[in-house]
């Protein structure tokens, strides 16, 4: 039992127009990000200064960004000098068999683990299981897609596509192969099935020996970790076991604790529409002394798997300022209607439709998808504590997809070649710039449309019947705007005839 | 003060009604309007569905087109939207520009994109009014489009001229600033998320039972137009510029309009 995998998915559209016609998914979603949606609203509007909070959180990222090999480096060195092994992974694999060592080296075949996404986007669970080590989720939302044996949809919640009845059945279910099963008569009140998670994960707690987190901040002028949560399971992880593995992307760094005070407020804000988060946990190093608290064994696994590709990208690289509030998911309207699980990666929403084909590239026909499951709303944009402009990515990639040209893979730059698969429409693109820049052709155009009018059916053949499936067409006019013009007024623009001859006389230049 | 009409693609070929409402707003508060016919697209079709290369010459063509004028309106938030924002990033990264023309060439387009404006935009903040003497004896909802709200940052000025439209009677819509679905090759390319977004739009419009939907962009009210026809709903899509040219002699102009007239503001008004 290992949880699903995201490998082999369909391509957006198709995943997307199934979840669109799952009535109960669609209800669960709405009633999750509209309460959400609402209460961040309010959280944010609380700070009179969060425009500037804003500006600052994106500002502090950037500047990290710039120098991420120095505060990397320094990061190293606190850790270690407090006690820490610092690990370094290139990749998904790398990192997976850097912690399966770690967890081998001990002697265990059991670790608690800490909500992250970090060990969600390397399929941490799957690379244990399969070297015979079980590795038990402690966030209520993880255990929940771990018993059901699911797949995450949503970085902060990642059972959010389920209701209540759908927990309750799946902790009846499921619990009782995994520990200490759930009561009989388990009802679907929220209190309820948290106590039967509580005295579930308990038992793991105590019993665990090893822990395995990942981070939303690292200090890189004291190594510190930190850790977010709401529960209090993470607090529990970090704490109990002897040896903690912590697998963090390179991304996550901060210089200094001053900058920490303005994520502290970003997040909580963002993330749950809390003014402070219920727990916040920090730890440097290993806990040395005798009878000193926490784990005597830490080890922090540093994970690249793309980044500093993304990083290489100049438009691109604003992606990695992300601190996973998930604000952008919650207000997302394409993601309400398609569900996480259509995005095909553990990053779903708007954040996943541009970190996806940045850490595994446009490749498959999934990836190369998901620059377009968006709207180009700016919804995103407008939430997002850090200012990434989605929209403006989202672009950047779709041109990757279709053009092709330079990109940094694997550290490499290289030449990317467009996806396959989007001919007739290059062709289609090119047609109709040669026509803007004809004015002529234009008008020829819209001549011939606007005399053929009568005989224009309702439903179209091709792509076009993905509109007329569910619009109808408008009508085609009998004289275009331009004619009109011409009918009426005679000239070009009020008696300044230069600048229309100018255009018309490119017109008969011919193609570039 | 030299004024041109930037009519936008889509309204020419389909819409022509909202350009000549938008000329007679404009002629109708003194301001001279020129239609320079070298204009065409502003690229964003292209541009958003990731064929930026093409798009570098229709970034060239605006800014020559239009570049004797002081003033470039527009009656689409998108298109507006796309000049402003993207016109000046296309053409700093274009090949070239090394050259001390072609400089030149980048200033100019980022030059020529800070002075055009959405329609809703330049008679608020350049003409200073708000009140355009139109007479529009309807109910209507307004759905303000997600490029006017979010990057041009229209904010109430739409509805402040609607507001000030005698007879109107403004219908607040719920969860108006939800995109409508139509997003371009979006329609298309995710047509399933694209018609429930459309759909879920077109409930809420008529649950309101304003007998129009008015938006700044013509290209929006043609999905939740195709949207709210298909499903047999008398509510009509309607542009704010046709609205704005109403006056209790007529409408403005004759036909060719996002849904076509709502009856006909003298009929109603008796
Ligand atoms: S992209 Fe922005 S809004 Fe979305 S999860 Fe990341 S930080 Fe939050």
């Amino acid at each position: 039992m290992s949880g699903g995998t995201f490998l082999g998915m369909p391509a957006f559209p198709e995943a997307a127009a199934a979840a669109v016609r799952d009535t109960r998914l669609r209800g669960n979603l709405r009633h999750a990000t509209g309460t959400i949606r609402a209460k961040r609203a309010q959280a944010v509007a609380e700070l009179p200064d969060w425009a500037g909070l804003r500006a600052a959180g994106a500002a502090i990222k950037d500047r990290t960004l710039r120098h991420l090999d120095h505060y990397l480096e320094r990061l190293e060195e606190a850790v270690t000098a407090s006690g820490g092994t610092v690990h370094w992974a290139a990749d998904a694999a790398e990192a997976n068999r850097i912690v399966t060592q770690l967890v081998r080296a001990t002697g265990e075949s059991e670790v608690v683990k800490v909500k992250s996404m970090a060990t969600q986007e390397i399929g941490l669970n799957a690379a244990l299981e399969a070297a015979g080590i079980r590795a038990y989720e402690t966030d209520l939302a993880e255990l929940i897609v771990q018993l059901g044996d699911d797949l995450p949809s949503h970085i902060l919640v990642p059972a959010i596509h389920r209701n209540r009845g759908e927990i309750r059945d799946v902790f009846r279910s499921e619990m009782g192969r995994w520990g200490r099963p759930a009561p009989e008569d388990l009802s679907e009140e929220p209190a309820e099935l948290a106590e039967a998670a509580r005295l579930h994960l308990r038992e793991k707690f105590l019993r665990a020996k090893v822990g395995i987190s990942g981070a939303n901040f690292m200090v890189a002028e004291t190594g510190t970790l930190v850790v977010v949560e709401s529960e209090g399971n993470g607090r529990m992880c970090l704490t109990l076991p002897e040896t903690l593995i912590s697998v963090v992307g390179i991304e996550k760094v901060v210089p200094t604790w001053r900058d920490l005070e303005v994520f502290l407020q970003l997040l909580p804000r963002s993330s749950t529409a809390e003014r402070m988060n219920p727990y916040t946990s920090m730890w440097t190093g290993a806990a040395d002394a005798e009878g000193a608290d926490g784990p005597r064994d830490f080890h922090l696994v540093l994970l690249d798997n793309g980044r500093t590709d993304a990083l290489a990208d100049t438009v691109g690289r604003q992606a990695l300022r992300c601190i996973r509030c998930s604000a952008c998911l919650n207000v997302c309207p394409v993601y309400e209607r398609a569900g996480g699980h259509a995005y095909g990666s553990a990053y779903p929403g708007p954040i996943g439709a541009i970190l996806t084909p940045q850490l595994r590239g446009t490749v498959t026909e999934l990836d190369a998808s998901l620059p377009y499951a968006s709207s180009l709303c700016g919804a995103c944009y407008e939430v997002c504590p850090v200012a990434i402009d989605i929209p403006q990515v989202l672009v950047h990639l779709r041109e990757r997809v279709v053009e092709g040209g330079e990109a940094t893979v694997r550290g490499r730059r290289t030449t990317v070649r467009p996806a396959r698969g989007h001919a007739a429409e290059r062709a289609a693109m090119r047609a109709a710039r040669w026509v803007f820049e004809h004015p002529a052709a234009l008008r020829a155009g819209q001549r011939l449309a606007s005399r053929t009018r009568r005989l224009h059916p309702r439903r179209l053949p091709g792509p076009g019947r993905a509109w007329t499936a569910s619009r109808e067409l408008p009508e085609v006019p009998a004289e275009s705007f331009r004619d009109w013009w011409l009918r009426e007024r005679g000239d070009d623009g009020g008696g300044r005839k230069g600048r229309g001859e100018r255009g018309e006389r490119r017109d008969r230049g011919g193609d570039r | 003060m030299r004024v041109a009409l930037f009519v936008t693609c889509v309204t020419d070929t389909l819409y022509p009604g909202t350009g000549q409402a938008a000329l007679a707003v404009l002629e109708r508060l003194g301001v001279e309007v020129d239609f320079p016919l070298a204009q065409s697209c502003c690229g964003q079709p292209q541009f958003n569905t990731g064929y930026r290369r093409e798009t570098e010459p229709l970034v060239r063509r605006f800014a020559e087109v239009f570049r004797g004028y002081d003033h470039i309106v527009t009656p689409s938030g998108s298109c507006a939207a796309m000049v402003r924002e993207n016109h000046p990033r296309i053409a700093a990264r274009a090949p070239g520009g090394r050259s001390a023309d072609e400089a030149d060439e980048v200033a100019e387009v980022a030059e020529v994109a800070s002075r055009t404006y959405e329609l809703s935009e330049f008679l608020v903040d350049v003409l200073g009014v708000t009140d355009v003497g139109a007479y529009y004896p309807h109910t209507v909802t307004y759905h303000p489009t997600c490029h006017g709200l979010r990057t041009l940052g229209l904010g109430d000025r739409p509805r402040r001229l609607l507001e000030n439209v005698r007879g109107l009677e403004l219908m607040e819509l719920p969860g108006a600033g939800e995109c409508c679905g139509f997003g371009g090759t979006f329609a298309v390319k995710n047509a399933a998320v694209s018609a429930e977004m459309g759909a879920d739009k077109a409930r809420g419009i008529e649950g309101t039972g304003a007998r129009a939907v008015c938006a700044v962009d013509n290209s929006c009210l043609m999905h939740i137009g195709g949207i709210l026809a298909r499903r047999g709903s008398a509510v009509r899509p309607v542009h704010l510029a046709e609205i704005l040219a109403s006056t209790d002699g007529g409408a403005a102009t004759d036909g060719g309009t996002a849904g076509g007239t709502v009856g006909g503001a003298k009929e109603e008004a008796r």
